[in-house]
């Protein structure tokens, strides 16, 4: 069935989603040794809560918030501190963080905590509990969602999305939380619900996850008043700016919030996450994970110990000789790996290994043509082709000024359809970094 | 894979739709091809080596003159600017001629502005132009009439004379008088439709056949490398022009089909002005290009003293591109929000 894009622009790329979608979420083994960075979200790093040679319980604190915008990070496993010391990251920062040995023989049981009572709880306290939890936005983004959820004075929300629009290629966590664990999801929206006394809540999803989002209104209580928006599967759909325009039919001002059009947007998963811990009083431990590609041998949703190091995964569902690039998220967005000495961490929503024979027939870029089709693409209504000229002539002032750079979410759609191979997004990354260098020697506010 | 981390490091995106420039010159290439070999049916040997000589003179300036570690007629453009330019020039052209605009195209109205990408102007036209500046009768003069009975047997007389000698009178005696549209503009003649459809008349190289122009036009646009937007504005105000025209004094200005099937239009319209580099970027942009580019066709046919004005007009539209572009921004998401 063909159905009209929610906005203009955007992509149709293979899904390759087909390989793991009927896989059901698997508990993944400990590693040997988890690394547990203390920062594993957006703002400040976590403090240590212990000391080397401490032994922990599982799902007690090994870093605690260092003021309003960070969150706690809980014990992955029952283990012993091994040592706390700058670890590797995604990023390719060192961090600081907690090595953590699992006791073999543990029982891996997790102790509840304080927890939060559905019907008693004042929204202040479910927002307390939430930052208590560690919940982070597990979407990938990794922002503190009770930061989030504290809404700026005189704003009200009208529309809560609980955000299943999965449209990274290849991933399908959010498909697999929704089927599986859709009672989390419910009770997520409704402890999320009266955090912040949303008018409405709705479920979008794109269409090829219909059933998924079945699944969590067959799980809903017909009184909560859910409800679900299926939207066509169009790439980037699940893009926040992007699903508020198709929801809301409003636009969120540039260098604006959500809430400024009275939205607030959360990830399913993230949400799950809230209706699992919360009635428990826990702190998230793991997170479910897709790992696949075609340099994957045991493809399938995992569910994976926050600080198991990718090695440790590879090797667990296996891998082709010929593996030549790892990256984590989608194709589409997903950062490059330069090592598999990493951890998974609280924002990592799957990983992608892609062999020879995907990366081979890369084409070195030719000059650009003009052809205007990054334009058509681009899914904000952005001038990709002026930028990219800008871009190649140092112009990045102007690139900002006029052309609204700082709008860019790097969805990666004009270097997707760019017949000359030029690699957009990665000019535009290194034209805000350049910018914001820039803005930080001269102390201007990047904000405005 | 244990020990040895993944070698290849790639900024996202990780996935590639797939197109690319020699995809899409190729492309171009396949919807010439029948123009091509319906020129060589119709003016035989001479349309054979001015195609030929136009496409090496093309491909050896890009390859002398355009410096870069990789070969740059490898993109393809060159091929097609090659074969476009060849198709512009009147059939019995001298090939000293076809040669030396072809230089002055890529070397000039290619390479000079930085090779693939750069160019302000097509540089078909440019080396067209440039000949008509240069040569005003041979390039006004050296028609064939179509079919002639020894097409394929000899060269006509002027394709073969040495650089700057003027061809012997009988030479040029041989060629035909005009074209259809010198017929209409100097002769008050008008022209079948059913010939100028299918493109059984005098004229350049390859922009007799309206029909099978625009076969090629439109398979550029099914396979998604021409912008059907531009033949679209440009066609639709030529006819919606000449109409009004037509309407005014039909003794003077011709009809809409004659308007539309004559001279170099399908092949200014649908090859030309379709190039990306020289035209504007947004759909907006291109309506407003393919409708000025239009306009100045039928008023350089209708009021100046020259029977065509497709070339010059769209030189002139790839002069006003850029402008276009700069009034014609996308608009960004958010910008009607009212905040800022």
């Amino acid at each position: 069935m063909w159905r009209r894009a929610a906005f203009t622009g955007g992509i149709d790329p293979q899904t390759h989603k087909e390989r793991t979608r009927r896989e059901p979420i698997r508990q993944f083994p400990f590693a040997p040794l988890l690394l547990v960075p203390l920062k594993q979200h957006a703002g400040s790093a976590a403090l240590p809560a212990v000391r080397e040679g401490d032994e922990v319980e599982r799902g007690e604190l090994l870093g605690r918030a260092d003021g309003d915008l960070s969150v706690p990070v809980h014990a992955p496993a029952a283990g012993r501190v091994e040592r706390i010391a700058l670890m590797p990251t995604v990023s390719g920062v060192m961090v600081e963080g907690v090595y953590l040995a699992p006791f073999p023989g543990s029982t891996q049981e997790v102790p509840s905590g304080k927890p939060c009572d559905l019907d008693t709880a004042t929204p202040a306290a479910i927002i307390d509990a939430i930052a208590d939890a560690g919940i982070v936005g597990l979407g990938g983004a990794a922002f503190p969602t009770h930061a989030k959820l504290r809404l700026p004075e005189g704003k009200r929300v009208r529309l809560l999305i609980v955000n299943g629009a999965e449209c990274e290629p290849y991933l399908t966590t959010d498909y697999r939380v929704m089927l599986e664990q859709s009672a989390d999801v419910v009770r997520g929206m409704r402890y999320l619900r009266k955090a912040v006394a949303a008018d409405d809540v709705v479920l979008a999803v794109e269409a090829w996850a219909s059933e998924a989002a079945d699944a969590v209104i067959t799980a809903a209580p017909p009184e909560l008043g859910i409800g679900v928006r299926v939207l066509p599967t169009h790439y980037p759909q699940g893009a926040e700016k992007l699903l508020i325009n198709a929801l809301l039919s409003a636009e969120v001002p540039p260098g604006g919030l959500p809430i400024d059009v009275g939205a607030l947007c959360v990830n399913v998963a993230t949400v799950a996450e809230i209706g699992r811990l919360l009635p428990f009083g826990r702190g998230i431990q793991e997170r479910v994970v897709t790992i696949t590609g075609p340099g994957v041998i045991d493809a399938g949703n995992y569910r994976i110990p926050i600080g198991t190091p990718l090695r440790f995964a590879l090797e667990h569902v296996g891998t082709d000789p010929a593996l030549s690039s790892v990256f984590l998220g989608g194709p589409m967005m997903g950062q490059p790996l330069a090592s598999l000495d990493v951890p998974i961490t609280k924002g990592i929503s799957g990983f992608v290994a892609f062999t020879l024979a995907e990366t081979k027939g890369r084409q070195r870029p030719w000059p650009c043509i003009h052809c205007g089709r990054c334009v058509t693409a681009c899914p904000l209504g952005l001038n990709p082709c002026q930028l990219g000229l800008l871009a190649r002539h140092g112009e990045v002032e102007l690139m900002r000024s006029d052309f609204h750079l700082d709008q860019c979410f790097e969805c990666g759609c004009c270097a997707y359809v760019c017949p000359s191979h030029i690699p957009l997004v990665q000019e535009f990354r290194a034209a805000k970094a350049q910018l914001r260098r820039a803005d930080s020697r001269t102390g201007n506010d990047v904000a405005t | 894979m244990t020990g040895r981390a993944p070698i290849d490091i790639h900024p996202a995106p990780h996935v590639h739709g797939g197109d690319s420039v020699p995809r899409i010159m190729l492309h171009v290439v396949i919807a010439l091809l029948p123009v091509c070999a319906f020129a060589i049916y119709l003016f035989g040997l001479a349309a054979l080596a001015t195609l030929t000589v136009a496409t090496i003179a093309c491909l050896l300036t890009e390859r002398v003159f355009a410096r870069d570690e990789h070969s740059t007629l490898g993109d393809g453009s060159a091929l097609v600017t090659g074969l476009i330019y060849g198709l512009t020039l009147p059939p019995a052209l001298p090939l000293w001629m076809v040669a030396l605009g072809g230089v002055v195209g890529i070397g000039i109205g290619k390479v000079l502005f930085g090779g693939l990408g750069g160019n302000a102007f097509n540089p078909a036209l440019v080396g067209r132009v440039f000949l008509q500046a240069a040569f005003p009768a041979a390039m006004t003069g050296y028609w064939l009439a179509p079919l002639g009975s020894d097409r394929f047997v000899s060269l006509p007389g002027t394709t073969t004379a040495l650089p700057l000698l003027a061809p012997e009178g009988a030479a040029v005696d041989a060629l035909t008088s005009a074209t259809p549209l010198g017929d209409w503009k100097f002769a008050g003649a008008e022209t079948p439709l059913l010939d100028l459809a299918f493109g059984m008349t005098a004229g350049s190289t390859g922009e007799t056949s309206a029909l099978l122009l625009m076969l090629g036009g439109l398979y550029m646009v099914a396979m998604r490398v021409a912008d059907w937007r531009i033949p679209a504005a440009l066609l639709g105000s030529v006819a919606l022009a000449s109409a009004a025209l037509h309407g005014l004094d039909p003794e003077r200005h011709p009809d809409v089909m004659f308007a539309l099937c004559s001279g170099g239009l399908m092949l200014g319209a649908w090859f030309m002005a379709t190039d990306p580099v020289a035209s504007p970027l947004t759909p907006a942009g291109a309506w407003l290009y393919g409708l000025c580019i239009g306009l100045l066709v039928v008023l350089i046919r209708a009021f100046s003293g020259q029977p065509e004005g497709v070339m010059y007009a769209i030189l002139l539209g790839n002069a006003i591109a850029p402008h276009i572009d700069r009034w014609l921004q996308p608009t960004p998401y958010g910008a009607g929000s009212g905040q800022s």
